[in-house]
């Protein structure tokens, strides 16, 4: 039992770190990154090639090092790039415009991946020994430590950042009210490119670390990325610690679900989904999510 | 050469008809719905299901039957979303083509897994099966058009531009949204249907989310909310994304490349709609 629960926060980790780029995003433009998944994509590339090109030089560790904050910077980078040329010009359109336009980037994203790097998964090799560790009756692998150690450590750093700084002030602000946030002097659009820059960095984190078990391909952002955006609702979507906990509840519901539960690997996905459905028939506004109602 | 023009004009027929429903979901009610694969999926399927089971159904009944599942799926998608509009239900929807993707590659006994569903008939005359394909395009497109002057059009579009004033005037505005979506996934899910009968066959990997982004492409392309500009969009998407490969140039051109210009096509037309106005 705890085993299982011990796996399901792991993937939920992952979803969690996601989850709060579609989260911090929606919370001061009020619209789904459909790209974001892809942006992810694109940094566990890059990440991937720098490792390639290191590994036989330096050290693995540290060339593993080198390619994590290379993915960071570039993902950081093309989302700040993407908000400005396909999303700034949107801003103030109807809401459907946006969403479309980032469906757009979404696809122009995976496909270029597909034609750069080929359609061919390739492999990220373990930088590190993966001899599972047993505690009791318990079993961790030091990939697992790490995913788990990682994720932690950097919602905490977000959430030191958001809470104490000024810029986190001044991001909470815009996410609050933009206009009387840009009023009391606030620059927005900083503000907005802070919430793509930490998103997308986070993103990079969570693909590099899921392409250590599974492998690097195009579309592998599509699925976490509508998973995450999944956990994302289900937290409340636009509040931090909601995106952190649905992300971690995902997981682990998956996990029970077809471990505990016996659902079928095949349908392991559709928890997820059959999740979100239930959510917003039931709590429409998220576990956390404050109920506000359309005002005219 | 005359083949491939017929061949062309059938898919151009086929997927005029998906972006038809989509319009009407989209361009006319204002919701972003992503899963016109899915409700074609669901034609393709109930279709492929009864005729490998019963060969001598006729189509008409086959077509009834294609139009009513597509129709009850599409209140199963459109239920969740009643209370809810825009960014979620593009998700929601989304899910839902993922869940219907699952079922198909994993339900082996229904749908015969990844496989798919071979049907027993016999190949159809082309020049004979185009006219058919643009006999029920020609339909939807009349009923479409004289729903838009009908009452419920006029609603259907008090809702896209303002949900809460529609409210306010009395408009049972759940019961307008479950109807739109009703109505688009059952001229998908027609699609559907004469999908798998010119393939003689149903197999689920036609029926990706690429497909309805494509779907979703030819839309914005044509203009949201006008159903001619939705059949020149097909017409363009059509010619771009089947051209090269009818030719035999698809070696030469990856299919990667098509869907990088549909990307392009998406966020440029948007914008560009923006500036504009």
């Amino acid at each position: 039992m705890l085993q299982h629960l011990l796996n399901g926060l792991t993937v939920g980790s992952i979803y969690a770190l996601v989850a709060l780029g579609y989260t911090l995003v929606y919370g001061i433009l009020k619209f789904i990154n459909f790209a974001h998944g892809d942006v992810l994509m694109i940094g566990t590339y890059v990440a991937l090639m720098v490792f390639k090109g290191l590994k036989s030089f330096i050290e693995i560790p540290f060339a593993f090092g080198i390619a994590v904050l290379a993915g960071m910077l570039s993902s950081a980078l093309l989302g700040v790039v993407i908000e400005r040329l396909a999303y700034r010009p949107l801003r103030h359109a109807p809401r459907l415009a946006p969403l479309i336009s980032a469906i757009g980037v979404s696809v122009i994203l995976s496909n270029s991946a597909a034609l750069i790097f080929g359609t061919k998964s390739q492999r990220f090799d373990m930088p590190f020994n993966n001899t599972p560790i047993h505690c009791g009756s318990l079993v961790v692998t030091p990939y697992q430590g790490l995913i788990l150690i990682t994720a932690f450590v950097m919602m905490a750093l977000l959430h030191v950042f958001i809470k104490t700084t000024r810029t986190g002030k001044a991001m909470r602000a815009s996410s609050e009210n933009p206009l009387v946030a840009e009023l009391m002097g606030v620059d927005t659009d900083r503000m907005i490119r802070f919430t793509f820059i930490w998103g997308s960095a986070l993103g990079a984190i969570a693909g590099i670390l899921v392409s250590l078990d599974y492998k690097v391909y195009p579309t592998l952002g599509s699925l976490i990325g509508l998973k995450a955006f999944i956990a994302a609702v289900v937290g409340g979507i636009g509040n931090i610690s909601g995106a952190m906990l649905g992300g971690l509840l995902l997981g682990v519901l998956e996990t029970y679900g077809v471990a505990v539960l016996g659902i079928p690997v095949g349908y392991k996905d559709t928890v997820a989904f059959v999740l979100l459905i239930i959510i917003l028939l039931v709590r429409p506004s998220g576990l956390l999510g404050s109920n506000k109602r359309d005002k005219v | 050469m005359s083949s491939f023009i017929l061949l062309l004009g059938i898919y151009f027929g086929i997927y005029a008809l998906l972006a038809l429903g989509q319009n009407l979901i989209t361009g006319k009610t204002g919701l972003l719905s992503l899963c016109q694969a899915a409700f074609m999926a669901i034609g393709a399927y109930t279709t492929a299901i009864l005729l490998s089971r019963h060969p001598h159904l006729s189509f008409v009944y086959v077509g009834v039957w294609v139009i009513l599942s597509g129709a009850i799926f599409g209140l199963l998608i459109g239920i969740p979303t009643l209370r809810l509009k825009g960014d979620y239900l593009a998700i929601a929807s989304l899910g839902f083509g993922e869940i219907v993707k699952n079922v198909l590659l994993n339900a082996d006994t229904l749908t015969g897994g990844p496989m798919g569903i071979s049907l027993p008939i016999k190949s159809f005359d082309k020049g004979l099966f185009l006219g058919m394909v643009w006999l029920v395009v020609c339909l939807v497109l009349l009923g479409l058009i004289q729903l838009q002057r009908s009452h419920w059009g006029r609603g259907l579009e008090a809702i896209r531009e303002d949900e809460l004033a529609a409210q306010s005037v009395g408009l049972n505005t759940p019961l307008y949204k479950g109807a739109a979506f009703m109505i688009g996934a059952a001229i998908s899910a027609m699609a559907g249907m004469l999908w798998a009968l010119y393939h003689g066959s149903a197999i689920p990997q036609t029926f990706d989310s690429t497909l309805s982004i494509m779907v979703l492409c030819m839309v914005v392309l044509g203009g949201l909310g006008n159903y001619y500009g939705s059949l020149f969009g097909t017409m363009v998407i059509v010619v771009i994304s089947e051209l090269p490969r009818l030719l035999g140039f698809s070696a030469i051109i990856p299919a990667a490349v098509n869907q990088i210009l549909f990307g392009i096509i998406l966020v440029s037309l948007v914008i560009l709609r923006q500036k504009k106005s």
